[in-house]
């Protein structure tokens, strides 16, 4: 099919500075009208011919499914160790910059690992409930697995992702370097409360110590009110048992809290008076300020949103129209408006939000915009339902300063230079 | 009542019982009870005020050679750090304006910890390898190095829960935290 240039289009009118258009685009169907003139489409194409792969048959059967050859670049990215001695200590990073909708396939989610993956034998691992109950208890997962399930569709956030948005100086990283602890499944298993129930948790309980089963016992406390509302015991990501680098063969989600707290490998929980001060709940995961105090127990993860295309890696081709693509997520509820900016946050335009539009779940944005080839800074911003507004680095920097290390969600600015390259900026 | 004495109750309250049963759900239950004492080796669970600490002691003197042959070579010579994390140091680090070193004695706020850490987690290569006197011991050493007790001050489960570390006071509630 061929578009003609001269065609007739209807014109939409600018939303904001640099080229933001009307997000009312992709419920109309209108096009762009040429405000720079021609774009990809205009050159008449190449005749074609019939390829190769037609006319042989193609591969046989593979018992489980690979993506194509030609997308060996999707891949997480992991930073080599400080230590090689000390492997399994990091992170393996989702290259969000490459993926597009809300879910992340299974083998991109990101991991954060404090001792490495171990290797479970389901048949003996067990789930101790006990501490502070009527009845202590343990579960087999054949157990676990002849409860009522319950699916629901969940972000897990590392509390340190973005962290390196802390440096005084803008560093040269993309998406996945920057905000790559950041993944979402849909997730199902047993509801943490059914089992609560079956073991009677005393008056005095106000807290749950979790237990991984790593060579590190990784330990967090969890208050007992988080437990009791929407924490699941989870068998299952994404249909099938949850990956080995996210639990297997059953972890603990708590829906918009930090990621280190969804303790993976889960094999106990203990109900207390008082929280354990763990070395994860101490050492780590405490958001230092301005002053020498530091925030403890900071859960869940406020609203933010990226702008993951485009961004570092993902040149321009040229002026002419291009989608604006984000993910916006909170920890506290459902993301009700996201707002783009190309003018370094001077104006700023809603952006369309591709539903389902789920609590703790990232929403997927898009906004149209017709770049005119210059330099434009590129930002996004969201608003959860509960009023929360994504704040402006300089507000962020403001409350707690660039000591905190963990829970940054301030605006993130990408410069688009005249070449159509995406740089890391603070503006 | 349980689903079985439901069964048991007789063909004349079927229906009343169905009506209950729609009316009041109820949940398998599938896990099996156990005894204290069956889990107590899993439960190393040691909270701020010394409850879990396990028998045993250890003193800075004794546990100098535990950690030159066990945790130095990640952790550096006195804990200094390099490759991995830093014990000892950054004292006055957290004031406001510095770059803050966070280590054992510059912001870890329980001492307990500091025990419940390395049971549980080290050495990394061979973790829960080390005996309770071992970990007593290796805990005093890291706190003697940060000039918290003295060399020969005996780590056990009375003493080291009264250990005040000097960050103690350093932690405030988040104040945006859900109810």
């Amino acid at each position: 099919m061929k578009r003609k240039s001269d065609q007739t289009l209807p014109t939409v009118e600018p939303a904001a500075g640099n080229g933001i258009l009307n997000r009312r685009i992709f419920l109309e169907g209108a096009l762009v009208a040429g405000a720079t003139g021609a774009g990809l489409a205009s050159a008449a194409a190449e005749p074609l011919p019939v390829p190769p792969w037609m006319k042989v048959p193609g591969a046989n059967f593979a018992p489980y499914g690979q993506p194509s050859q030609f997308e060996s670049k999707v891949v997480r990215a992991i930073a080599p160790p400080a230590n090689p001695a000390t492997q399994g200590i990091g992170t393996a990073r989702t290259p969000l910059h490459l993926l597009e909708g809300m879910m992340t396939p299974s083998g991109l989610h990101f991991e954060r690992s404090h001792s490495g993956i171990p290797n479970i034998d389901p048949d003996q691992h067990r789930l101790v409930i006990h501490g502070l109950v009527k009845q202590p208890l343990v579960f087999t997962l054949e157990a676990l697995s002849r409860y009522p399930m319950t699916s629901r569709i969940a972000f897990v956030e590392c509390a340190g992702n973005s962290g390196a948005l802390n440096a005084p100086q803008p560093q040269a990283l993309n998406v996945p370097a920057i905000h790559g602890l950041l993944s979402c499944s849909e997730w199902t298993g047993v509801k943490l409360s059914t089992l609560l129930d079956e073991a009677g948790v005393e008056p005095s309980a106000r807290w749950l110590i979790a237990e991984g089963a790593d060579s590190a016992s990784m330990s967090r406390s969890v208050p007992l009110a988080k437990a009791m509302d929407d924490a699941l015991i989870c068998i299952y990501q994404n249909g099938e048992h949850v990956r080995p680098s996210n639990g297997y063969p059953v972890r603990l989600l708590l829906p918009g809290f930090e990621g280190n707290m969804n303790v993976k490998w889960l094999r106990r929980l203990k109900l207390t008076a008082e929280p354990a001060m763990t070395k994860d709940e101490t050492s780590k995961y405490t958001v230092l300020l301005k002053d020498e105090k530091a925030w403890q127990f900071v859960f869940p993860l406020e609203v933010k949103s990226v702008i993951t295309r485009p961004s570092p890696g993902l040149a321009l081709k040229g002026p002419g129209f291009y989608e604006i693509s984000g993910l916006a997520w909170s920890g506290n509820g459902s993301i009700r408006q996201v707002e783009v900016s190309a003018d370094g946050g001077q104006s700023w335009a809603p952006a369309a939000l591709s539903g389902p539009i789920l609590p703790k779940a990232p929403v997927r944005f898009r906004t149209p915009w017709q770049w005119n080839g210059g330099p434009v800074v590129l930002q996004s911003r969201a608003t959860d339902d509960t009023g929360m507004v994504q704040p402006s680095r300089a507000a962020f920097i403001a409350e707690r300063g660039l000591r905190g290390q963990y829970h940054f969600n301030a605006i993130q600015s990408w410069r688009i230079d005249e070449k159509g390259e995406a740089a890391n900026v603070y503006a | 009542m349980s689903m079985l004495k439901h069964l048991a109750a007789g063909a004349a309250v079927i229906a009343l019982t169905a009506t209950a049963w729609a009316q009041t759900p109820q949940t398998p239950k599938f896990g099996q009870p156990i005894a204290p004492a069956d889990l107590a080796p899993w439960d190393i669970s040691i909270g701020p005020d010394g409850a879990g600490l396990p028998p045993g002691r250890g003193t800075a003197a004794q546990g100098e050679a535990i950690y030159a042959a066990k945790c130095q070579a990640c952790h550096g010579e006195k804990a200094a750090g390099r490759p991995n994390d830093a014990l000892v140091g950054g004292k006055g680090s957290l004031e406001a304006g510095k770059t803050p070193q966070k280590t054992v004695g510059s912001y870890w706020p329980y001492a307990t910890t500091l025990f419940d850490y390395i049971r549980r987690a080290m050495p990394f290569q061979d973790s829960k390898s080390l005996t309770n006197d071992e970990v007593y011991a290796v805990s005093a050493y890291i706190l003697n190095l940060n000039e918290i007790i003295g060399k020969d001050d005996v780590l056990d489960a009375q003493s080291l829960p009264k250990v005040r570390m000097p960050n103690r006071d350093g932690f405030i509630p988040f104040p945006r935290s859900p109810k």
